[in-house]
């Protein structure tokens, strides 16, 4: 074992041993060496470890304390007023901030399609006064409360890019005069109700109708003018009986009664006949068609009395009762008295 | 014996409830290092049959989530010398074998390699006056083995019916409900120091675990290290350990035979601290990167620097050839195989029909160990590396692991032991007490 042996210097008795200054010795270190640490865990660190291997205990300490420590921070922390408020104040101030940024600033409305009237109606709606952030305006809201304005059919609202509140106005447009008891409205072609009117003559060109519940039923009014063709220089307007049925009302006291179903042919046949044989030029006050099979026709008091007097019977008055000779010659007196 | 039996069944019980846990850990408590394996059992239903995995030996409905090694403390021989140290070197184990796992290990199986094993074979007949073999003629047999003397202190370790007879028809693996007229049965019977495995016992308890089992890690090597022909067709597997060299043979799928020579490889490592003069890490070193066991002429010229921290420039700077080295750990190796070989002899080796023998263990990665070993002990020599399991990290899967990975193979599937049957009626009174009492019961 060569490499074992180092034995130096041997033989012929040996060298002196070098001299050698004690202070060029290396000091001793002073530190002595750290003693390593023992790798085992303790008893008390292992049952610790272990326990924390456990699954219950685990998802407690790493999810219920957590949980419950910021619980009671934030619980402590909060249970102070003033703390409590400055915490909404700001959460709210920044809010407020992000809201009033000019972005989302709305600076000015427009209005198209709208009547001045409307255009008033609509600006006084706007809960609140521009300008306004844009998280003020409840679209929505404003439209339904904008549709319950009985001019305005359809509105289209929304915020245009630079601050601009859009609104697209579609307004109803009055197709015919309703007279009820409470006045006079114009109602639209559904029989919705436009605005109200003082009197008749505002608005002359529209036909006009009456009775209650007439409105509800409109579109067949409308429809019934629209067929009334060749009568239409003597049509007075239309009434709603008993808000089931029209009647016709003409020019010299002249009526012509439809009946509930099927108005618009009844009609067309009464202009048939009329056509054809001058009906209704003729001294009759009454077209009753709400039969379908058998139309009768009342005559006026004219062709009654006439009727009368060729038949020798005393004529009937104004109020349909037959009047006294006496009368008669007293009132043929007074005739020729004033003719005379 | 009832004793011991009582002591069994209950860890065989302790180990069914960790099965049903699904998570028991494997701690091969070596003289040189402690490994700790922790096992997840799955089920059976972890692979498919059309995966193409088959049963493999068992090792497929298991898989390994833990692995820690840690260096062995307070042991000698297999044997727990001091028992805090052992207790600590357990502690780190299993804390780290844990953390990799994510899981807490409630249970273990252990196995311990020193404590002096001594094989026993016994053997039994009875005769069957049904004329059949019954479920309580098996448990019968086996206590009708003529137990020896085992000596003072010692403790069954394990105890397998190897073989049945019946009627001479020998070779049985299974007799139940066959018919014939007297049973007879073989039983390899392991002993073991008892104040050993009650120190193992105790340093296990102290760290809040529940022994689920003890194997003999030179068992538990044979298991892993052999093939499925080699432990049918008859080898010895030499578990080549730090304090201890573990043999056990095996024919048919059984252990027939198992001992230890108290010499390893922390004596190789001492041979070269001696001879060298050097430290004992310094040593390992040289014993790990340099070592060997047949010197050629390039090894007189290739020097290996000793190195070390004595201070002293002279010694530190020391160099040996290898050919030194390999002078100094031949001959402590060659000791290390004759004792394996006297005791192969003494168990009657020669007469087996194949002698294949198997070398694993951590001493078994010195190079050229085969040579020498195919020398002295007979021509079919081979190095074993453990059965590859499934989860197993890399450097888990060398030699020195191979009775850790046994455990776990004996842990998935567990060998029949006498305490696995039933214990016949006559030696449980409280139990015929307790069919007198349901007979009355029944009956009025």
């Amino acid at each position: 074992m060569q490499g074992l042996n180092f034995h130096r210097g041997q033989g012929d008795g040996g060298r002196p041993a070098p001299v050698r200054h004690v202070p060029s010795r290396p000091a001793p270190s002073q530190q002595p060496r750290p003693v390593r640490k023992d790798p085992a865990p303790s008893r008390l660190a292992y049952r610790l470890n272990r326990m924390m291997l456990r699954p219950l205990v685990r998802r407690l300490v790493h999810v219920g304390l957590p949980a419950f420590l910021a619980a009671l921070v934030a619980g402590i922390w909060l249970s102070d007023d003033t703390r409590r408020a400055n915490l909404t104040g700001g959460i709210d101030a920044i809010v407020d901030k992000v809201q009033h940024r000019d972005e989302f600033m709305v600076r000015m409305m427009t209005i198209e399609g709208a009547s001045p009237v409307v255009d008033k109606g609509l600006r006084a709606m706007l809960p609140v006064d521009l300008p306004a952030s844009s998280f003020d305006l409840d679209l929505e809201k404003l439209r339904e409360r904008v549709l319950k304005l009985d001019a305005v059919e359809a509105v289209d609202l929304r915020i245009k890019p630079g601050g601009v509140l859009s609104a697209v106005v579609t307004e109803r447009v009055p197709a015919v005069l309703w007279r009820h008891a409470r006045g006079i409205e114009l109602l639209d072609k559904t029989g919705h109700r436009v605005a109200s009117v003082t009197a008749r003559e505002v608005r002359g060109d529209l036909p006009i109708i009456s009775g209650e519940g007439a409105d509800r039923a409109a579109a067949e009014a409308l429809a019934l003018i629209d067929a009334a063709g060749p009568v239409l220089p003597r049509l007075r307007g239309l009434e709603r009986m008993g808000e089931r049925r029209w009647d016709v009302v003409l020019d010299r006291g002249q009526r012509i009664k439809l009946p509930e179903n099927g108005a618009l042919q009844a009609l067309e046949r009464a202009i048939a006949i009329d056509r054809a044989q001058h009906m209704l030029d003729r001294d009759i006050a009454v077209v009753d068609l709400r039969q379908q099979q058998r139309p009768v026709v009342r005559l006026g008091l004219e062709a009654q009395n006439a009727i009368r007097r060729a038949r020798g019977q005393p004529e009937l008055g104004p109020d349909g009762k037959p009047i006294a000779v006496e009368t008669t010659e007293q009132k043929s007196a007074n005739g020729k008295k004033k003719s005379g | 014996m009832k004793d011991l039996y009582q002591g069994q069944r209950a860890m065989r019980q302790m180990r069914r409830q960790a099965m049903q846990r699904g998570v028991i850990a494997v701690l091969d408590i070596g003289t040189s290092k402690i490994a700790c394996l922790v096992l997840q059992f799955d089920g059976p239903s972890q692979f498919r049959e059309t995966d193409g995995v088959g049963p493999m030996a068992g090792q497929s409905n298991f898989r390994v989530i833990g692995t820690a090694t840690t260096r062995s403390r307070g042991m000698r021989y297999g044997e727990i010398e001091t028992m805090a140290e052992t207790e600590r070197a357990i502690r780190t184990v299993i804390q780290s074998a844990q953390k990799v796992a994510g899981v807490r290990v409630d249970h273990v199986i252990a196995c311990i390699s020193g404590a002096r094993p001594a094989s026993y074979g016994l053997a039994g007949e009875i005769p069957l006056p049904a004329g059949k073999v019954g479920e309580g003629d098996v448990a019968r047999v086996l206590a009708a083995c003529e137990v020896p003397d085992f000596g003072r202190g010692r403790e069954v370790l394990h105890a397998q019916p190897v073989n049945f007879a019946l009627d001479g028809r020998s070779g049985l693996s299974d007799p139940r409900d066959q018919s014939g007229n007297r049973l007879a049965c073989d039983m390899h019977v392991l002993t073991i120091d008892g104040d050993a495995a009650s120190n193992l016992v105790h340093c296990i308890r102290r760290c809040d675990m529940e022994l689920a089992g003890v194997a003999s890690a030179s068992y538990a090597s044979g298991l892993a290290a052999l093939v499925e022909d080699e432990q049918e067709l008859g080898a010895a597997c030499v578990d080549l350990g730090g304090g201890t060299t573990g043999v056990s043979i095996f024919i048919k799928k059984h252990m027939i035979f198992a001992d230890a020579v108290r010499f390893g490889g922390e004596l190789i490592t001492q041979d070269i601290a001696k001879g060298l003069r050097v430290s004992h890490a310094v040593a390992e070193r040289l014993k790990t990167l340099h070592g060997g066991l047949e010197a050629t002429g390039r090894d007189d010229r290739e020097m290996i620097e000793l190195g070390g921290e004595t201070g002293d420039w002279d010694t530190d700077r020391r160099a040996v050839s290898r050919a030194d080295l390999i002078g100094i750990m031949r001959p402590r190796v060659e000791e290390i195989l004759e004792n394996v070989a006297g005791i192969l002899d003494a168990a009657g080796f020669d007469s087996m029909p194949s002698r294949q023998i198997v070398l694993t263990g951590g001493g078994s990665q010195i190079p050229g160990l085969d040579v020498l070993a195919a020398r002295m002990l007979g021509q079919n020599v081979r190095i074993g590396r453990p059965l590859r399991i499934q989860g197993l990290p890399h450097n888990a899967t060398a030699p020195g692991f191979s009775s850790a990975i046994g455990l776990s193979l004996l842990t998935a599937h567990p060998q029949d032991e006498w305490w696995d049957f039933d214990m016949p009626a006559e030696h449980y009174p409280a139990r015929s007490l307790r069919r007198a009492y349901r007979w009355f019961r029944n009956n009025w």
